[in-house]
């Protein structure tokens, strides 16, 4: 078992060359942009396959203006060489903008040739509770000095109960705290966020993992947000809905479409009801730009 | 309710709805007023489905009414598959499927199964992270005529090729239509792997999976 948690807030912090990010539950929410990813966009994934990266300065541009404080970066084309691909785009992405990056790839090779050419401190999408992923990820997570998002899953099953999901991320804790010496702080974990659309009864077994990763072990977490309101309609409203909700369970970051105002004003104005947002400051400050840019 | 056409409308209006309770009676009531299982299975429950599929399609249908409106078919295919078999009926083929190993995603499958057993296939659903020698065990045993990979990883994808090399190694890959699909899959990379048929979405999988079935009976000598 790993130490009780005393309370203190866990800070993981990220880096690019010229920027600082720190996700924490006593810290405004960390979006995480996630469209600089081929998988399901056909066209940009024929694109990546002839060398043609135009793309993602286009996604980068968008994210960023849509108020992302990191960006995820996924190169995951089919028949391509998966590791030479991410670390060139991880590159082509560190000269656009100053934002951290969170590395994502399922491919160890390509996870280790992105954290190679990063330049700061990156968060690495992700290891689950299988041995075998936490023994290819956590040497480099340790070796290139990043934080790393662990899912609470195994080899056999996505775990329904919160109970077995609190299970293994004590594990995931144990392994790379004792064994891979990453700090408790590093470890973001992704409580696993069912769609919606596929079985109403998920959310809150969701919303009870995240209280309770909280409040015994004071982990940050992450999700991918888009993913609860698949296959739904008014996907949007869905979302402006649940990552405000998330936040009051101990969501501290997600990897989320930057692009969509709707979503990422209800996760401004939470951070303002959660007290992170001192004064509302950073609130009045967005609704000045806003008025400003429109008159 | 006994009236036969009143039975058809009721299933076929209920099973639209994803009204799994009333479905499965007005299926007792039906087969109590000596209707035959087969009229309620194509004149009811298939069209029926078929119109989730078009409206799904069409983005009038969302997913959670899929998956209730499948749900209400399979409870009421539960009391009828039993009495199909004893009159003889055959169905369209049989669809063997699964989500390949290292990869847990599945409501994509679930989706397809439901379009396929609505089209009158027979599906046996392996699940989540089935590894090869289950796929290989599980076509000996029910000798199905399409065995069905979906992967939703890039990462996951190349268990298509390491089933497919399972199958040749088992003497199985001529028995059997291959047809592989989910998220990140393509025609370029099914064709890559080897496989027979790819589809892109859940109806369009039903489509193909028809037209292989036929060619392949063509080609079999009468």
């Amino acid at each position: 078992m790993s130490a009780a948690y005393d309370g203190e807030p866990l800070h993981t912090v990220l880096r690019s060359p010229s920027k600082e990010v720190t996700i924490g539950h006593d810290q405004r929410f960390c979006l995480i942009g996630e469209r600089i990813n081929p998988t399901g966009r056909r066209i940009f994934q024929e694109q990546l396959r002839a060398g043609d990266m135009s793309a993602i300065e286009r996604d980068v541009k968008a994210q960023v203006e849509g108020g992302a404080d990191v960006l995820d970066v996924n190169m995951g084309v089919p028949l391509t060489d998966e590791p030479d691909l991410l670390a060139k785009a991880i590159q082509l992405v560190q000269s656009l903008t100053d934002l951290p990056i969170c590395i994502d790839s399922s491919v160890v090779e390509a996870l280790e040739a992105g954290l190679s050419v990063y330049q700061g401190r990156a968060l690495v999408n992700s290891i689950t509770a299988e041995d075998d992923r936490m023994e290819a990820i956590l040497p480099l997570v340790k070796k290139y000095d990043a934080a790393v998002i662990a899912l609470p899953n195994d080899a056999d099953e996505i775990p329904m109960e919160a109970d077995k999901r609190l299970a293994l991320t004590e594990k995931i804790v144990r392994v790379a705290t004792e064994e891979y010496g990453i700090a408790k702080a590093d470890i973001v974990i992704d409580p696993l966020a069912m769609p919606i659309g596929a079985d109403t009864s998920t959310a809150l077994v969701t919303m009870e993992t995240m209280r309770r990763i909280r409040d015994e072990h004071g982990l940050n977490m992450t999700c991918g947000a888009s993913n609860t309101s698949f296959g739904m309609p008014d996907r949007h409203t869905l979302g402006a809905a649940w990552l405000p909700m998330a936040m009051t369970q101990g969501l501290t970051c997600a990897i989320m479409d930057a692009r969509s105002p709707q979503i990422v004003e209800a996760v401004k104005a939470a951070d303002v009801f959660m007290n992170h947002d001192e004064w509302g400051m950073a609130w009045i400050s967005a609704h000045r730009a806003k008025a400003a840019a429109t008159a | 309710m006994s009236d036969p056409n009143e039975i058809l409308k009721g299933l076929y209006d209920e099973t639209l709805v994803g009204n799994a309770p009333r479905v499965l009676e007005l299926t007792e009531e039906g087969l109590a007023a000596g209707m035959e299982p087969q009229s309620l299975l194509f004149e009811a429950l298939i069209p029926s489905l078929e119109e989730v599929g078009a409206r799904f399609e069409r983005g009038d249908f969302f997913v959670p009414e899929m998956l209730i409106a499948g749900r209400a078919m399979a409870g009421a295919m539960e009391r009828l598959r039993p009495l199909l078999a004893e009159t003889g009926v055959e169905t369209v083929g049989t669809f063997l499927m699964g989500t390949v190993k290292g990869d847990v995603h599945d409501i994509g499958k679930n989706l397809v199964n439901i379009m396929l057993e609505g089209a009158g296939f027979e599906v046996i659903d392996l699940g989540v992270q089935v590894a090869p020698e289950k796929f290989i065990a599980a076509i000996e045993e029910h000798k199905p005529d399409i065995v069905g990979f979906s992967a939703f990883l890039t990462t996951t994808m190349p268990m298509f090729k390491a089933n497919m090399n399972a199958l040749e190694k088992a003497g199985l890959r001529d028995q059997v239509i291959v047809m592989v699909g989910g998220a990140p899959v393509t025609q370029e990379y099914a064709d890559a792997v080897g496989a027979d048929g790819y589809a892109a979405d859940a109806s369009a999988c039903v489509k193909r999976a028809k037209d292989l079935i036929e060619q392949k009976r063509a080609k079999v000598p009468a």
